[in-house]
């Protein structure tokens, strides 16, 4: 007996089940087919100002650093000055996402790169395909146009959000990505980005830039 | 060298005792006690529906449980379909091997791993050092134990048992190739210099191996949750992405996961969200900037289809966070390389005796002082207490406690079965020891009580009995 079918056997001699009763993989299948929504908390589900500023609020909470800006058209320019004020060098890479690259990028002296990170890039932006107010989390896809590795390689990494794909839950953001690539069509890579990345390995004293960014930057587009 | 899966669980007194004259580990366990407690109580009371979500989390285990068969299924089928490779592993043996393999294939010299408890399970660094290749692991206190070749002492914060000074010692030992005379005296810059070690390990490595939080069934999807992002960089950068998950991390939806998760951080570290939490499914497609080409998910059973329709089964719930042993007198008290294999604190005490057999692990459920914390924490309510009483009604019925243990508890058994023996010989009892120790008010020494005596006197008893007060009180008192 294979290894495969062993272990299925003994869960099943475990659970007093052959595998075949109907009303048994009848409630796995519906429940796989439905994804029945579970508790969301009260906090998850405000009115669309209340839940942007709940959504800052955490994010901040994260030690993410949040700026609004009035339409994409203001993105480049908020960038550069969010660079200058860190002191941080006018580079910055990208993906292909057209959101990112029809943004006014040459009314900047920002010196940009295209393509996944090779890991000595210092700043990196990215378009994010939701937020989450509850928790002030960013959700990611992975894609052609969407390289993970600037996620995670880049010293400074900057997220612009729309503010109207900000929701209050993790699960109306599940939603739109089913609606978005199908049913059974999860990208690569969903990344939920809370904060800068950090560790509390030595002493229990918690210290930013582990391993991924150092900085967090959220810019919200309010178009 | 290297880790090795040998248990000392069987010498847990010994080890216990060596834990309690360390000063080191002392100072370092005040972290412990200090940090983790308060973060996790105000993470808790910001959000009002938390016990609900405890609920919630411990209901959709249960139901995984009871149709694990099905689900282990149906997300099979769904990493097949998103191009990814599914190895079942009846034990630890089997899924090592698999592993070698697949690092074979991939002609991988080095390889480097997120931070996985499994992994710990099935000894895989040895294994893969003495194959010839590398492992490295990544996360900040794994890789600093993984220099000193020690085990984790906590799930979730596996160097939580050393101090800053110790952590500087080893990285000079080691980082040979940088400046001797460099500033190493503050946690930030020994963190400063792990990330520039590792960044080049990340970049070099041929395969990346990581744990998995959660495994969903709805769409085959393994989950990671870190602060760190080293999880996130093991699996991007190489071309093989392997997956080590035991089989009870499976959930069937994302909303499942979803409701899960709302618990897992807060009773972990207090926080509201790990910084990172990534779910992954097959391999990068084929016009993707990056990703792993390969995505292999090694299931391993080793032990748990004979927990499940046992007493043990609620074990099977655990979703790793690490908030019993943060609660837990006795592991603030020892650290938890006492316990002796990988899995230490409450958790370890009811997990060991499934996995590595109640005769080498039966001292861990003893080391219990029942005061339920650990149960009242638990994000997936699994009751500690109960399980670890079951283990020493096990290690009693196969006569595995010392003899003198076992006549003990006969002897006080037989006068517990009689009612109205107990009392007369506790009141007998009392009144002597009552009489002989007036003057001093303390026993030095007892007979049958030497174990108590060694440590601390033996206050003399007032010469009554408990029984006896709480009758006389209760008539006393007027309703």
């Amino acid at each position: 007996m294979s290894a495969r079918d062993e272990i299925l056997a003994n869960i099943r001699r475990s659970l007093r089940v052959g595998g075949n009763e109907t009303i048994r993989r009848q409630i796995a299948t519906e429940r796989l087919e439905r994804a029945p929504k579970g508790l969301v908390p009260s906090r998850g589900q405000l009115p669309a100002e209340e839940r942007l500023a709940l959504f800052k609020l955490q994010a901040e909470a994260a030690l993410a650093t949040v700026t609004e800006v009035d339409s994409s058209a203001d993105v480049p320019q908020s960038i550069a000055t969010f660079l200058r004020d860190h002191n941080l060098p006018a580079t910055l890479r990208m993906g292909s996402d057209l959101r990112l690259t029809a943004m006014p990028w040459n009314d900047t002296s920002l010196e940009i790169a295209h393509g996944p990170s090779q890991g000595s890039d210092l700043n990196a932006v990215s378009h994010a395909f939701g937020g989450v107010a509850e928790t002030g989390t960013l959700v990611l896809v992975s894609g052609p146009e969407n390289p993970s590795t600037l996620n995670f390689l880049p010293d400074n990494h900057i997220i612009i959000v729309s503010a109207k794909d900000v929701a209050g839950d993790y699960e109306t953001v599940w939603n739109k990505v089913r609606f978005a690539f199908g049913k059974s069509g999860m990208p690569r890579t969903v990344n939920w980005i809370t904060g800068p990345s950090r560790s509390g390995d030595i002493e229990q004293t918690m210290l930013l830039g582990a391993h991924g960014p150092r900085r967090l930057h959220i810019v919200v587009v309010r178009d | 060298m290297g880790m090795t899966v040998h248990a000392t669980s069987p010498q847990f007194k010994q080890n216990a005792a060596r834990a309690l004259a360390d000063t080191q580990l002392q100072k370092a366990l005040g972290n412990v006690k200090q940090g983790f407690i308060d973060k996790r109580q105000r993470a808790a009371d910001k959000l009002p529906e938390f016990e609900a979500l405890r609920d919630a989390a411990r209901d959709i285990k249960n139901h995984t449980l009871q149709h694990l068969d099905l689900y282990l299924e149906a997300y099979e089928e769904k990493v097949k379909a998103s191009g990814g490779h599914v190895h079942f592993a009846r034990n630890a043996e089997e899924a090592r091997s698999i592993i070698l393999s697949i690092c074979r294939e991939a002609d991988a010299k080095t390889v480097t791993k997120g931070k996985s408890m499994i992994s710990e399970e099935i000894g895989i660094n040895a294994h893969l050092e003495a194959n010839g290749i590398t492992p490295v692991e990544t996360d900040l206190g794994e890789y600093i134990i993984q220099l000193r070749h020690e085990m984790p002492s906590h799930i979730i914060a596996p160097a939580v048992h050393l101090n800053a000074i110790q952590v500087e010692q080893d990285f000079r030992r080691v980082h040979t190739n940088l400046d001797p005379k460099r500033d190493l005296s503050e946690p930030v810059q020994l963190l400063t210099e792990a990330r520039a070690v590792l960044r080049e390990r990340f970049l070099a490595a041929d395969v990346g191996i990581t744990g998995a939080n959660f495994l969903v069934a709805e769409t085959g999807t393994s989950v990671i949750v870190t602060n760190e992002g080293n999880g996130d960089l093991t699996q991007i950068l190489p071309k093989t992405h392997i997956v080590l998950a035991s089989i009870e991390k499976l959930v069937p939806t994302l909303e499942d996961v979803s409701q899960i998760l709302r618990v897992l951080a807060r009773s972990a570290t207090g926080q509201e969200m790990s910084v990172y939490t990534t779910f992954s499914t097959g391999p990068r497609r084929s016009a993707d900037a990056d990703g792993p080409q390969n995505y292999h998910v090694v299931l391993i059973d080793n032990g748990r289809s004979a927990m499940l329709g046992t007493d043990f089964e609620e074990m099977l719930r655990c979703i790793r966070c690490g908030a019993c042993m943060n609660h837990c007198p006795v592991y603030h008290a020892v650290g938890g390389h006492a316990y002796g294999w990988v899995y230490p604190g409450p958790m370890g005490a009811v997990l060991t005796p499934s996995l590595i057999g109640v005769d080498k692990a039966g001292h861990l459920p003893n080391a219990s002082t029942f005061c339920g914390r650990c149960e009242s924490v638990c994000p997936v309510r699994i009751p500690l207490p109960k399980l670890m009483r079951h283990w020493r009604e096990r290690e009693f019925e196969r006569h595995l406690m010392p003899a003198t243990f076992r006549s003990g508890l006969s002897f006080w058994g037989f006068f517990a079965k009689r009612p109205a023996l107990y009392r007369l010989a506790t009141r007998v009892a009392m009144a002597s020891l009552g009489l002989a120790g007036r003057r001093r008010g303390r026993f030095t020494w007892l007979p049958l009580a030497r174990g108590w005596t060694k440590y601390r006197d033996f206050p003399t008893p007032q010469g009554d009995t408990f029984q006896a007060r709480w009758r006389r009180e209760r008539k006393g008192r007027t309703v």
